[in-house]
């Protein structure tokens, strides 16, 4: 271990806790968005309630994500100057765009959003919130397209040891970022419908308070169905972009070793990385060459041979990522979605069936279903990055050459900083979850709607103590 | 030569001035709370006050940070690598220093809120000083080779200069979050921080012209404009006087503006210094970072300033509305306590 793989595990920790808080964040302000809208429209105090209620958790959830991005933009200058400065003139620019354009407006919006329920118009206050809606999704594309530059580099040039932008426009139409950022924003979108669908729902199962609960299981339903079926769908699409743009992300993501016609899907297989072969699996005929190319008989490339591919292009290295991970990443993102599609469809049953239930019990199917989007955004992720290894940018840079040239020197350093944001980040999960328990079981009438107590911000009343 | 790095040097000075007088408060504000704070009404009327505009006001150091990536990517990879340490201890500061605030109020616990208040106050507290440190030794030169590389330590980084620096920037911090609670909350606090800012005002100022005779004697060579840094810091003393005499008339406001406006020259001493220099080699001069061996490409910096020249006034009007539509005092009345 040198100092940039342990720099390269810290990223990994960083992130993946990062985005622990960020799909919620961006599925929850629409969704807080559209309940103060209904308030306003319909002039009914129960989308206030309901406002406050779900507004509540945004703001815990939405404060760890805030102070753990900093973390992320910091990083590429600590632990990854070597790529600053080789990709600073293209990476950079969406960064300071997504601070100049979107987190100034979803700060500033929140500030006032919280701080104005009594003191703004009802159509400003209303205002705001969308703001704020539209700051955070505004920032998931210009990191996005950042992202997509690592995954697949367009619209540069070389010019002595840095790559160059030539074109702007290329870099924020690319290709990659056109799937990714509809696919990572439904599954923000998901992730909150399957929040405020498993939240509703145990309040469903216990028999409290029907009115806030049933109306926020509807919405959720309608929001976590459209934005699954996206997801699914755009999901569809980004695979077959990998036959040109990352196929060896795609031989990758399906342990396919050996270059083939008619290529078989293969459902599970047990890997032998060691031997470059499956020994065994499972597998539908012709699926793979259809789902990647649409056509039944396509050839795909293996890893085998793209690795034969690169050696020759870019000399002797290990080229193939990890593919059990891959692989298995893969198909617990892909098994979670199509959950996810039931699942919202039973929602949807649930919703707008007319006969109330006489069993309340099914509602508690939907709890533990609010941790399969984190999952699933995880395993995306680790599909999405460590897919792209061993490269940092795609073709251009490998992350071995990537890291700070200090740590190399001094892995005390970065093995310090790892220990400690790992404990902070421990420490602050607990506190999260803490505080998501305490307000998710809170009775809505007392979120805010009340006023607050002379020793609280919010009545502390709790339902189920 | 193009312009734009020029350009670019001067947005950045503008983003880290606007930054530490907008951020500035806010860790000022949290430092004061176990001094003006003394019960937990209080100290809850403090971070309220602060409440509705610190993250929008930490956004100043977002951009900050991603346009000296954007602009100046081997000035960032040099500093952010080179100061790895402190700048590690900084973001642990501003992770506990933004959730305290939005945490303490979520629980009535006394543990709870304790711990959240002690939380912001040394968030607070390391940040500026770190901040302090940093910039310290930028304007001190460090050793840099000639590949671009910090090749000093950690304690390379703590000289007594630094220190100084450091102790600076928490005074400067300090005395701008009293006047912003002279104007922002109700008594007593009010009253407290305004006898606060009392004593503080001449100890700031002398600092400052302190920091300034330092920086003329041990501050890193090469620079173009020294004569005219040091006119800023001078610019920025007389300001720092004028905000305690108007305090001393017990014009809140006034003073308030004054001292905002000591910071941002105090900033520009900090930039002018250095220029055209990004990061001074205390090595060897050859081996500086300079706005112009360290920027981008030009189409880079060109659709960047399309991008500023739209968006920073567009942000400015906005932020200062926000501020105008809470203008009220946050006296402890319940609509204006959200934390």
């Amino acid at each position: 271990m040198d100092g940039t793989n342990i720099s390269q595990l810290q990223f990994a920790v960083t992130t993946i806790y990062h985005f622990f808080f960020v799909p919620l964040t961006l599925g929850l302000s629409m969704i807080v968005a559209i309940m103060e809208t209904l308030y306003v429209v319909k002039k009914d105090p129960i989308y206030k309630v309901m406002t406050k209620f779900w507004g509540t958790l945004f703001l815990i959830n939405f404060a760890v994500g805030v102070v753990t991005g900093i973390v992320l933009e910091f990083q590429f200058g600590m632990n990854w100057s070597e790529y600053s400065r080789f990709v600073g003139d293209i990476f950079g620019a969406p960064l300071a765009m997504e601070g100049l354009m979107a987190f100034f407006l979803e700060s500033v919006f929140l500030g006032l959003w919280i701080f104005g329920w009594e003191r703004l118009s009802k159509g400003l206050h209303l205002a705001s919130i969308w703001l704020v809606a539209i700051g955070v999704n505004i920032s998931a594309f210009w990191i996005l397209a950042a992202n997509s530059f690592m995954q697949h580099p367009v619209g540069f040039e070389q010019v002595g040891e840095k790559l160059v932008l030539t074109s702007f426009s290329a870099l924020i139409t690319n290709p990659y970022l056109m799937n990714q950022f509809p696919h990572t924003v439904l599954s923000g979108f998901t992730t909150a419908g399957f929040f405020v669908l498993g939240i509703s729902a145990y309040h469903l199962a216990k028999g409290n308070n029907k009115d806030v609960f049933q109306r926020s299981f509807k919405i959720a339903a309608i929001f976590g169905l459209i934005s699954a079926l996206g997801v699914v769908g755009i999901g569809d699409r980004q695979t077959k972009g990998l036959v040109t743009m990352q196929p060896m992300k795609l031989a990758a993501a399906e342990a396919l070793w050996e270059t083939d016609e008619q290529v078989p899907l293969s459902l599970f297989a047990w890997i032998d990385e060691a031997n470059e072969t499956n020994s065994f699996a499972i597998r539908i005929p012709y699926m793979l060459s259809f789902l990647a190319t649409n056509d039944p008989n396509a050839r795909i490339t293996g890893l085998k041979d793209l690795e034969a591919e690169f050696t020759k292009l870019y000399g002797q290295a290990d080229y193939i990522p990890n593919i059990t991970l891959t692989f298995w990443t893969f198909r617990i993102m892909v098994g979670l979605g199509f959950l996810m599609i039931l699942l919202s469809l039973i929602a949807i049953y649930l919703a707008f069936r007319k006969k109330p239930l006489s069993k309340q019990r099914i509602y508690w199917l939907f709890v533990p279903a609010i941790a399969f989007p984190y999952i699933a955004n995880t395993a995306g992720w680790l599909l999405t990055e460590m897919g792209r290894q061993p490269w940092v940018v795609y073709g251009q840079m490998l992350t071995r050459n990537a890291g700070s040239p200090m740590l190399n020197d001094k892995p005390w350093m970065v093995i310090t900083s790892l220990i400690g944001f790992f404990l902070v980040y421990g420490l602050l999960a607990g506190i999260d979850v803490f505080l998501m328990f305490k307000y998710a079981r809170m009775d809505p009438n007392t979120t805010g709607i009340l006023e607050p107590t002379s020793s609280g911000i919010h009545g502390t009343k709790e339902v189920n103590k | 030569m193009n312009s734009y790095p020029v350009i670019w040097f001067v947005l950045i000075a503008i983003l880290y001035s606007g930054y530490f007088v907008l951020d500035g408060f806010d860790m000022g504000v949290g430092i004061l709370l176990p001094f003006l704070g003394k019960d937990d009404r209080a100290r809850r009327i403090m971070v309220n006050s602060i409440g509705p505009h610190w993250d929008g006001n930490e956004v100043w150091l977002i951009v900050a940070g991603g346009a000296t990536f954007a602009a100046f990517p081997q000035w960032y990879a040099t500093l952010f690598s080179g100061f790895y340490l402190p700048l590690f201890l900084l973001l642990i500061a501003l992770i506990f220093r933004g959730v305290a605030f939005e945490f303490r109020g979520k629980d009535d616990s006394q543990t709870w809120k304790s711990f959240w208040d002690w939380a912001a106050f040394f968030g607070s507290l390391i940040a500026a000083f770190l901040f302090g440190v940093a910039f310290t030794n930028i304007l001190r030169g460090v050793p840099i080779d000639n590949d671009m590389q910090y090749i000093g330590g950690f304690f390379n980084l703590l000289n007594p200069f630094a220190v100084f620096g450091g102790l600076t920037f928490i005074l400067l911090f300090v005395l701008i979050g009293a006047y912003f609670l002279v104007i922002r909350t109700g008594n007593p606090i009010d009253e407290k921080a305004g006898e606060l800012a009392n004593r503080l005002w001449l100890p700031a100022a002398l600092v400052v012209l302190v920091f300034a005779a330092l920086i003329w004697v041990f501050g890193g060579k090469g620079g173009w404009l020294n004569w005219y840094s040091i006119l800023f810091f001078v610019a920025s003393v007389v300001t720092i006087l004028v905000s305690g005499f108007a305090t001393g008339k017990k014009r809140g406001g006034w003073a308030f503006t004054w001292m905002s406006l000591g910071i941002l020259l105090f900033t520009f001493g900090i930039f002018a210094w250095l220029f055209p220099n990004v990061m001074i080699s205390s090595i060897s001069e050859v081996n500086n970072l300079t706005i112009w061996n360290s920027s981008s490409g030009i189409n880079t910096l060109q659709i960047m300033t399309i991008i500023a020249v739209v968006f920073v006034p567009l942000v400015l009007i906005y932020q200062t509305w926000s501020y105008w539509l809470l203008r009220k005092k946050v006296t402890g009345e319940k609509d204006s306590l959200h934390y």
